[in-house]
């Protein structure tokens, strides 16, 4: 099989095609495995979104929920809290929430759709931890117990903490006055 | 190209070295027929065994409650999951069609005679153990049948004199299957037998490689002149046309009726392990077919047994029975042609026997075949010495 064989080119298209044909094979061959691989519908079904009944949370509550195996808090602030949010920007970090994540739809200071509900992922932008809410302290706000990071009542990281960003927000909407349904924007929302 | 001095790599790593003396350097005899597709054939099923039984382990769970659950779950809620589990399952029984391919092939052509005996032994033996895998593996997805097909055969196994009662506790690790009998078939269908497989698969290749290929017309040949062609491209490129026809059949089979009328995927199986009702017909899968109309045969359980053992035990020595002065089917004496044919006809007998229900006619039949395949190997020292084998002319003609 030299090159000067009479029908060397022949060979090489030959081969150029039937290596292009097996390639296309192997390929076409392999998606079923690649996708075997993709989360299966039970664990879409897992990711679902979760609806939350706001009709029993009274002012200054907090109740946790579990939404793709995460916790989420839902907090009634009062109208006192709310002023407070949107006078005090000293010391925040990032106030505007221009680096942090959120949904679009969302308040930049408030970090909400509605004034009074404030809906948050409770997991700690440092390392993972679940801040929980501080009353204790006079300037009530989460913190983290591994490292002590400090965030006020709209999730908002305070200057000088081991953590980088805001409190992540999900995506959520109302369904009505006391339905709350997380994971999902909602309709008209991209 | 084999001039050049070798790269860098090469020097490391004679990957260079081992492709010619594998591949394209390595000679073989050139009228090897379709017969001889099926060793690489089998290497390629296996690969596919073991690239689909990868997958299907992500989503299995070995427990009584979740076994069967887990695989329904699989292919209904995986995406393609339903393909994988067919490719594995029909793969299971292709692999099985090549190999009694492969064995008659070497049957036929004297590929068990001197100097191969070695090579023979070892695909014995992988014969064997792929019988033992199926037989774990078949356990796994906890149906019906699974579960009635492992008791039947541990009471079998029970039935062994002096070792049975004791290997079947430790296979079961319990009295009856259960959460300990599934993990234990789980780790050896995945680890333990795999391993010993391919270790088995490479000492039948090499064994192969030092003898080199005999070929249909059994005679030595010296292949390194006009007899003999270079493995690659020659045989590489037959055995993927082969390969290419073999997955025709088999995805077609896969794809349009993956329980092929009951024969690879029983219906029984389709319903969960229930320890309090036996199905009606329990036969074990068709590629045990031969073994079980042997011990259907015979009125005593140990004597069933001992049949079925000894029928494979004669393949073992099979190297040593054949007496003929030739190797091939094509150039023995009619009466080595006629015991070695009637031997593997009354095999196949015994597997349509073994499928289909018993009746009085088929009983009888099925004692006539197992009579003519162990006088067939039995009398082969004494019968294939007889008569005058023919010519290299006359075998072509």
């Amino acid at each position: 099989m030299t090159d000067d064989a009479p029908d060397a080119q022949r060979r090489r298209l030959l081969i150029a095609t039937t290596s292009a044909v097996g390639g296309l094979g192997l390929v076409a061959g392999s998606v079923p495995f690649v996708c075997a691989l993709r989360p299966s519908r039970s664990a879409e079904v897992a990711a679902a979104p979760v609806e939350v009944d706001l009709k029993t949370l009274r002012e200054g509550e907090q109740l946790t929920v579990q939404w793709r195996g995460q916790p989420i808090c839902v907090l009634r602030r009062s109208a006192a809290d709310q002023a407070r949010l949107l006078a005090d920007q000293a010391g925040l970090a990032d106030p505007d929430s221009r680096e942090s994540s959120q949904p679009p739809y969302v308040d930049p200071r408030l970090r909400s759709r509605r004034p009074d509900i404030f809906v948050v992922t409770a997991l700690c932008t440092h390392l993972g931890c679940i801040p929980s809410l501080d009353t204790a302290t006079t300037n009530q706000g989460y913190l983290c117990p591994c490292h002590g990071s400090r965030f006020d009542l709209a999730g908002r990281v305070y200057r000088g903490q081991p953590a980088p960003l805001n409190l992540a927000v999900p995506p959520y909407h109302f369904k009505g006055e006391s339905l709350l349904v997380i994971g999902s924007d909602g309709e008209g929302v991209a | 190209m084999r001039d050049r001095e070798p790269g860098w790599l090469e020097r490391r790593l004679p990957i260079g070295a081992f492709w010619r003396r594998h591949l394209s350097d390595y000679r073989v005899p050139r009228n090897l027929n379709v017969f001889y597709l099926f060793g690489s054939l089998l290497l390629s099923i296996l690969a596919l065994q073991v690239l689909t039984g990868l997958w299907l382990l992500f989503g299995y769970e070995p427990t009584v409650k979740g076994a069967f659950a887990s695989v329904q779950l699989f292919m209904r809620e995986v995406p393609f999951g339903w393909l994988i589990r067919y490719l594995h399952a029909v793969g299971a029984s292709a692999l099985f069609v090549c190999l009694y391919l492969h064995l008659l092939r070497g049957l036929l052509y004297g590929s068990y005679r001197a100097p191969r005996e070695l090579v023979w032994s070892f695909g014995v033996l992988l014969y064997l153990l792929l019988l033992a895998q199926a037989f774990f593996g078949y356990l796994l997805p906890w149906g019906q049948l699974s579960y009635w097909g492992a008791q039947v055969s541990l009471g079998a196994i029970e039935a062994l004199p002096l070792v049975g009662p004791t290997l079947a506790d430790l296979l079961r690790g319990g009295v009856v299957p259960s959460d300990a009998t599934l993990r234990r078939f789980q780790a050896l269908h995945v680890v333990g037998l795999p391993l010993l497989i391919l270790a088995l698969v490479s000492l039948h290749v090499v064994a192969l490689r030092q003898a080199g290929s005999n070929n249909p017309e059994g005679d030595e040949r010296d292949v390194s002149g006009a007899a003999g062609v270079p493995f690659h491209p020659y045989l590489t490129l037959k055995d993927l046309c082969g390969l290419a026809v073999f997955l025709l059949v088999f995805l077609a089979v896969v794809l349009l009726a993956p329980d092929l009328g009951g024969l690879v995927l029983e219906p029984a199986n389709q319903q969960p392990a229930d320890p309090l009702v036996t199905p009606a017909h329990i036969a074990p899968p068709w590629y045990l077919a031969p073994f079980y109309a042997l011990l259907r045969a015979v009125p005593s359980k140990a004597g069933g047994l001992g049949l079925a053992a000894l029928a494979i035990a004669l393949l073992f020595v099979l190297p040593w029975l054949d007496r003929s002065p030739v190797r091939s089917v094509r150039r023995k004496a009619w009466p080595a042609r006629l015991g070695l044919y009637l031997a593997c006809l009354a095999f196949v007998a015994l597997g349509v026997l073994g499928v289909v229900a018993l009746t009085d006619g088929r009983l009888l039949l099925a004692r006539l075949a197992a009579g003519v395949y162990f006088i067939g190997l039995l009398g082969m020292p004494w019968y294939s010495r007889l008569g005058r084998p023919r010519t290299p002319a006359e075998s072509r003609s």
